[in-house]
Parts: structure tokens; sequence; C-alpha cells
């Protein structure tokens, strides 16, 4: 690649997944001049592999996300397959104690949540078999397509007039006088006023150039998805042991199980295999929807989800350099993405979020963190006889 | 130095256990795979050699694993019965069985991993392999994988209808299954491969109506050509028709008088090329490289036999089959070739998700979505292509191109095609569509782990099990966090 003649912007965000690009849109809506930066295409990593749910109530962006997701079709322009609310069912005593836990601290938050007999289940999950003990309907929350609705941020910003500039990876962060001041990449170098880093596994390293500590962990998580079946009443249908929805298109794209730590250079993940755990997904799967047993899986996938120590997500603007705003979500950024886009854009522009107390998703919470936290937690890449060991403990 | 951390939610000693290990596993039971299983036997080794034929008939009916078209006998229905015949038919198997070889017929290899990059906690080579009621897991220290190699698809009008077919598929149907169903052939293509079949049709005592070339000259000298059998350069399918039992004629053109001529035929055969069926090298982490000469993305091997993973070797075609430098040229050619005749709107690219050509052009979303809002309807592949090089793994996320049950076996190499003449580049540079696996579409009740470790199921976890990650907000850092402790077993986030 050569060198561009690229102006800079006035703001730049490294990373076009789903966070960046919707931070980029919500900054554009606001006739923001903004440039987003991504080391290959955009919505390649876990944003464009997940599960696609939208129904993260223990976050302060959920009455922001709940409030827009029924909007982003008509705001973006594009579809991005949104479908309304999720059926929990259990398939034994354990799962259905654990269940109506669930529900009840969805009651306390103030969602609404209906309890459902077996009758109900099969009627809004066609699928389901007659080994249902119960279920819970959560009348709020939902699930999307990641892949179309990462492009539909993409192509809304653009429409917006802010610009994608796709295998440009963050080399070095500018600084100047106590100030962000540009972006280094292999395409040369872009100026701006203001940068949000929403890389990834890859911003713990961007921000360790400005002196700034955001511990990650990155690791893979795999799914797997069956030929079409005929749409069943709510597709977003959760239980043993498994998250996933079924798509529009009739697809069921099913993930849950055992993750595996990985070390990630700068340029992302060299592979990101899927395992044998396919098998273990099917088998809960074909339990959990029996009447789907006899569907083709036809592909599985594995997508990096990077990890803060508390598993919680860094939306922060830092003190210094002081124009620059970090967001990291922690495996939950595809559902709360358009809450977590309008959240940087407040603070970019206006230094605070509007909507949202965002005091505990501080970078500041791991400033005392040790250094070989990682370590500690046994969040490092794991051979087997270690995990004997382990196990056995 | 403090104590390292142990996370019992990650896969680190939770690898399957194999239901057995054997020192060498050959896929595959073409004469490559026969003869590397011979050699490895007779050297000593302990040899379990698998091959998927005979396949299930609904598999058949995706093209799977190669592209049948729909033209065999309903024998291939009855799986059980049909494995004698396929074992008659694999000479050598025999002499492989007396010399030692452990053989399992109608056995698919649905995935293969090694340790390696992002599989730390894998502890040693297994291979998954399946047959119509479970699956199962086999450890091996070497693999020699004998996979063979697939024909290369091109869409034309009426091309998606039982009787279009691919060459090694009607070699398979011929030669192992004894079950191709149709009489009268048409072949498109004029190279070796074109050829090979032509004479193999006849020496079957089949009719081969005419060999079709869109270029102006065959690729091989005439004589290579069954006597008798006309030959057609210059010409272009236009549309292929017939009735319930699928093709009954075909349509060419000459591509510089205009004139048209139909020809009476139940099979119409794609020998424009084949390309090594490396699913199961991707699955496996081993490195591909786009070399034209051996037909498309194939193995990185110095010599054919070894691989970049020092578990897994090569044997046949899978490594590649020369078809000469200007191999991918000459498919996208006939790509071209077969796109200016037109009908963008009807030649139906990808079959199983029902995604045109011209869709797939426009990258137009699907139609379960309705029609495109005004800015989505604005959105075109040229656009696409200034924000980045044409990739085949995003423009199937847009159009559903590729993702169907078949797992992109009849599309995968035409969207790249067609994609490269879209935006004028060589076909040589678009990056491989990746493959995961299962790389068979095998149901949910048969890749099932029924067999599952109970470490497994004791410690799984809808997420990662990260202590305190899904408490409400508003109890962080309040006495009432540990509340959430353990409320929910592993079952918390959904």
């Amino acid at each position: 690649m050569t060198d561009l003649e690229t102006p800079g912007a006035s703001v730049i965000v490294v990373g076009g997944g789903v966070t960046g690009l919707s931070a980029a849109w919500w900054l554009a809506r606001s006739g923001v001049d903004v440039l987003v930066l991504d080391k290959g295409i955009v919505g390649w990593e876990a944003s464009g592999r997940n599960g696609g749910g939208a129904s993260h109530y223990h976050s302060p962006l959920f009455a922001e996300e709940q409030r827009l997701w029924p909007l982003m079709d008509e705001m973006l322009g594009y579809s991005t397959e949104y479908r309304r609310e999720r059926v929990v069912f259990a398939t034994n005593a354990l799962h259905h104690q654990q269940y109506q836990r669930m529900a009840q601290m969805c009651r306390d938050l103030g969602w609404r949540v209906d309890d459902l007999d077996p009758a109900q289940v099969r009627e809004f999950v066609p699928l389901a078999g007659d080994n249902v003990v119960s279920g819970i309907h959560l009348r709020f929350g939902g699930q999307a397509n990641p892949q179309r609705t990462v492009q539909a941020y993409a192509w809304a910003l653009q429409d917006r007039g802010g610009r994608i500039l796709q295998h440009a990876p963050a080399l070095r962060i500018v600084t100047s006088g106590g100030r962000v001041t540009g972006v280094e990449t292999p395409r040369g170098r872009f100026g701006c006023d203001h940068l949000v880093v929403a890389a990834g596994p890859q911003g713990e390293a961007l921000l360790r150039q400005v002196g700034a500590r955001l511990p990650l962990a990155p690791a893979r998580a795999e799914m797997i998805v069956t030929e079409p079946a005929p749409l069943m009443p709510v597709g977003g249908a959760d239980g043993n042991g498994l998250y996933g929805r079924q798509t529009l298109r009739g697809n069921l794209a099913y993930g849950g199980g055992p993750h595996e730590w990985m070390d990630i250079g700068p340029a992302g993940p060299e592979r990101r295999p899927s395992t044998p755990v396919l098998r273990n997904l099917s088998r809960r799967l074909a339990e959990l929807l029996p009447k789907a047993a006899q569907l083709r899986v036809i592909r599985s996938w594995a997508g990096v989800v990077e990890n803060t120590p508390d598993g919680r997500p860094v939306i922060d603007r830092l003190s210094d350099p002081g124009n620059l705003t970090v967001a990291t979500m922690s495996g939950v950024g595809f559902g709360l993405s358009p809450a977590s886009g309008h959240a940087i854009r407040d603070l970019v522009l206006d230094g605070a979020c509007s909507f949202a107390d965002l005091g505990k998703l501080s970078i500041k919470r791991f400033v005392d963190l040790p250094e070989d936290w990682r370590e500690r937690a046994g969040w490092t890449p794991t051979s087997h006889e270690e995990g004997l060991v382990g196990l056995r403990l | 130095m403090t104590a390292r951390g142990f996370d019992p939610k990650a896969q680190a000693g939770k690898a399957p256990n194999p239901s057995r290990h054997v020192e060498v596993l050959v896929i595959g039971a073409g004469p490559a795979g026969i003869a590397a299983a011979l050699a490895a036997v007779r050297g000593g080794a302990e040899v379990l050699l698998v091959d998927e034929n005979p396949v299930a008939g609904g598999l058949m009916g995706l093209d799977v694993p190669l592209y049948y078209g729909g033209r065999y006998t309903g024998a291939v229905q009855a799986k059980a019965r049909m494995v004698e015949p396929v074992f008659a038919a694999k000479a050598g198997l025999a002499e492989a069985i007396e010399a030692g070889v452990e053989i399992e017929l109608g056995v698919y290899c649905w995935g293969a991993w090694v340790p390696g990059q992002g599989l730390a906690s894998l502890p040693a080579p297994v291979a998954g392999l399946a047959d119509e009621e479970r699956s199962w897991l086999v450890g091996f220290d070497r693999l020699i994988l004998a996979a063979g190699a697939r024909d290369v698809a091109i869409g034309f009008p009426g091309w998606a209808q039982p009787g279009v077919m691919g060459a090694r598929a009607l070699e398979s149907l011929l030669t192992v299954y004894d079950a191709f169903s149709g009489r009268r052939l048409v072949i498109l293509g004029s190279g070796d491969l074109a050829a090979r079949t032509a004479r193999l049709a006849v020496g079957r005592g089949l009719e081969v109506v005419a060999v079709i070339e869109t270029q102006p000259a065959f690729r091989v000298a005439d004589d290579r050509f069954p006597a008798g059998v006309e030959r057609l350069a210059g010409h272009a399918p236009v549309l292929a028709s017939g009735g319930i039992d699928g093709v009954e004629r075909l349509t060419v053109r000459n591509l510089v008088t205009g004139a048209e001529r139909t020809l009476a035929c139940d099979t119409i055969v794609e020998a424009i090329g084949l390309t090594p069926a490396v699913e199961l090298l991707d699955v496996l982490g081993a490195d591909l490289a786009m070399q034209p000469r051996l037909g498309g993305h194939a193995p990185v091997s110095p010599d054919g036999v070894a691989t970049s993973l020092p578990q897994v070797s090569l044997a046949g075609d899978v490594a590649g089959v020369d078809q000469g430098p200007d191999a991918v040229v000459y498919r996208q050619a006939w790509a071209r070739a077969l796109g200016a005749v037109g009908g963008d709107d009807e030649v139906i690219v990808c079959q199983c998700e029902a995604v045109s050509r011209a869709a797939l052009l426009a990258v137009r979303q699907p139609t379960y979505l309705g029609p495109p809002s005004e800015a989505m309807a604005a959105r075109g592949l040229d656009r696409l292509l200034d924000d980045g090089p044409a990739n085949q793994d995003q423009i199937k996320r847009l159009t559903r191109a590729g993702m169907g049950p078949c797992q992109g076996r009849r599309c995968r190499e035409q969207i790249a095609l067609t994609l490269a003449n879209a935006a004028n580049i060589s076909a040589e540079t678009i990056p491989l569509a990746g493959y995961r696996a299962p790389v068979r579409p095998l149901p949910l009740s048969v890749l099932a782990a029924w067999d599952e470790d109970p470490v497994m199921a004791a410690t799984w976890d809808v997420w990662f099990g990260i202590k305190g990650q899904w408490t409400p907000y508003a109890d962080i850092g309040t006495d009432r966090e540990a509340l959430y402790d353990g409320l929910f077993g592993g079952d918390m986030h959904l």
C-alpha cells in the first residue's frame, strides 16, 4: 500500500468494529469530520463474529440501547435485522431455578418478564420439545445480525460524510505538548484534534504509548450455525448453557462453553480456529431444540473477544492526554453499540455522557492492578497438561 | 513471582478424548490414498484409511462433496447397499486390507486439528469422523490427506436444474458408484479434463453430443477427443431447458456470428477446471496460496507431499492438478463469456440461498428483508470496491452468496470469478473464502458429543464465567455485589 495524501480529521477513530463505527456515526450525525482507521475490513473481528444478542440489562447503557434498537434501521438507513424480545427456557430443575432468579433480577431492575409454562414456550419456540420444564419471556432485549449491522454503521457513517480507511492499522499515536495530534499507519500519518481508541485487543498496546493502562486479555469463543428452519415467533431463544438466535433467514446460530485465552500481536489474530467443541455445542442445541436435531450444521466460527479483568467495559475520556477517549466492551459490544457510540460521542464533544453515569467504567479502576494479572488469573494461553492439573485441584 | 492462576472455564484440560488413536490416518481412498496407506502400512505403521463414499443420498442432493447435479440413479439412496459396490470399484482396497490397512467406508471426515496458534489447549492432533448415526474423534500421529479435487462450476441460464454437473462428479458416478443416470452429454470446456471426460463417457457407452468451448480455440488437440464428437469452439451455452427431470436440451450460441443451435441432451458436464479440495487443510491451518497452475488455492508444498504442518502430508490431487499456468485465466475467460451472454437476473449463482448474479453484483440484500431502503439500493459492488479490495467473505455476509448448506461448493469459485470480472482484476488476487468445520454438513444429532466428558459438563458456562461481570451497574461497589456470586451457576448471561 502506498502512502495516501488523505488529510486527517477532527476526530479519528481507531478500530472499525461495531463500537468504533457507532461512535464515528454518532459524531458524523453531529456534523463532526470523522475518519475511521481499521487494520483490515470493518467488522472483521468480534463485531462480526458474535451471537447478535442485545439484552445486556446489567449495563448502564441498557436503557438507551433499548430505546435505540427499534429505531436503528431507520436511523442508519440500512437493515440490522433487529428482532425484539427473548425467551429463556429450562429443560431441567436446576435451570428452572436459575432462570427464575434471573427473571427476578430483571424485574428488580424494572424490566418486564413473563413466566411461561411448557406449552407457552413451545408456542414461542416451536422447535422446543417435550422436555421443557418452564420458561421466562423477556419483554425487552432482542437480537440483530452482527454482520449486516456493522456494515450498516459503516455505510451510514459514509452517507453522513464520514470516512473509513481499511487496511490501515494504527501503529503509533503521535503526541505533542501532552495532546494527541495524530496517528501513524503504514498508509500515512493522519492528524486529528481528538482520538477515539476502540481497537479491541490492540487497544492495550496503543494506550501504553501514551502512558495509560488498559489491561486486556483476548480469548476465542466459538459458535455453530445450522441450515435454516422455519421462522419461530421468537428468534432469541436461549437455554441449556447456550446463547444464540434464529436468524431472519432461519439459521440457528448458537454458542457457549469453554473459551481459549490467546496472545495477540498488533496485526490481530493470526487464526481464529474453532474446535471439536462444536460437538458439545451440537449436543446442547439438539437437547434444547429437539425438533431441530436433524438440521445440518453448516458452519462454525470463532470470535476473539478482549476481556477486562472484571469483565466490564471501559468507556472513558482520559485526563492525560485529555483529547483521547477509549472504549472496550469486554464481550458485550455488539448489543450495546447503539448506546456506546452515543456515549462516546458525548464524551468526545461534551466531556460527559448525557444519558448515563459511566463512572464505574473508568479506566482508573485498573491503576493498581499488578503487572502479571493475566498470569494470576490464569488468563493466558494454557496447555492441556496445565489444564489437567488445574481441574484436578 | 506469584502463583499462576487457573481458569476452570477455559478449554485447557478439557480436550476431547478421542475414542481411539492411530499412527497414520488417511483421508480418501482414491488411488493416491490407497497407495499412501499401503506404503505406510508396509513401513510398519498402524494405518486407518477412511473414505466418505458411499455418501448419503441426501448429501449427494446438496452436491456434497462433488457437483453431482442430480444425475444419479435411485441406487445411491440406499447407502448401506452401496458399500459393497463402492468397495469393489476401488481397485486396491482388497490388497490394502490384505496388507493390514484398516478401512472404513461411508465415513466422513468433518474436521481436523493440530496444536498451534490459538489452540494451545489441544494436546495432540485429532480428526473428527462421522457416519450417518454418530460422530467420533480419532487421534493421529500423521494425517495423509488424499481428499482429491472438485469441479469449478460456472452458471449460465438454466444451469440450476438437474442434469448440470461437474466432470469429477461424473467420473465418480461412473467409476465408483456405477449410478450415473444420464445418456446424452454435452461437455463444457476443451482442456485435458474435458478430453478425458469425453473419452470416459464414450468408453462407457454414453453419447457425447458436443464439446463446447467459449474461447476461439480448443486447449488440447482435437485428437485427444473421441472421434465423431462435435467440437464447437467460440460457442457459449445460453440456455439449458427441460422438464421435471431436468435438462432436455441446451442452446448454444456462436459468439462470432450470433447464430444459435439447440442440442438435445440430458446432461451438461462442466469440465472447465478442478480445484484442490482444501477444506480440511484450511481448518487445520495449513498454508494455502493461490497457485493457478494447480487449480486455485492450493496447499503450499515443496514437493506435492509435505505441507506447512509437520503432522500433515498430501497424496494425489489435493496437492493440485496441473492445468497449465493459465488455468485461472482460462476460467475467468469462461466466466466473462458466460457473463456476456447475459441473464444476470435469472442465473442463480448461489443455489442454496437463491442469489442471482445480478444480486451478487449489486450487493443486494437478501429477499427475506423485502425491498431495500433507498440508501441500500444505492449501494453496489462499485462502492464497496472503492473502500477496499474485493473480498468474498465480506460480500457473502451481505448477499448470503455461499452461505447455504452446500457450504459454497457450487458457487465459491464462480463468485470469485464474477467479482474479479466486475472489478476488472485477475481472479488470482481474490482471497480464499475461508472454510470452517464441519466441512461436511452433518445433522446436530450426528455431530453431538453424546459421549461428553463429565468435566466438560461440570465446568460449562454460557459465557466466560468472569466473577461480577453481570452485576447490575447500580450494585457495583456496593455490598449487594456479593448477592450475585453463584446465584445463576454457569447460566447467567444469555
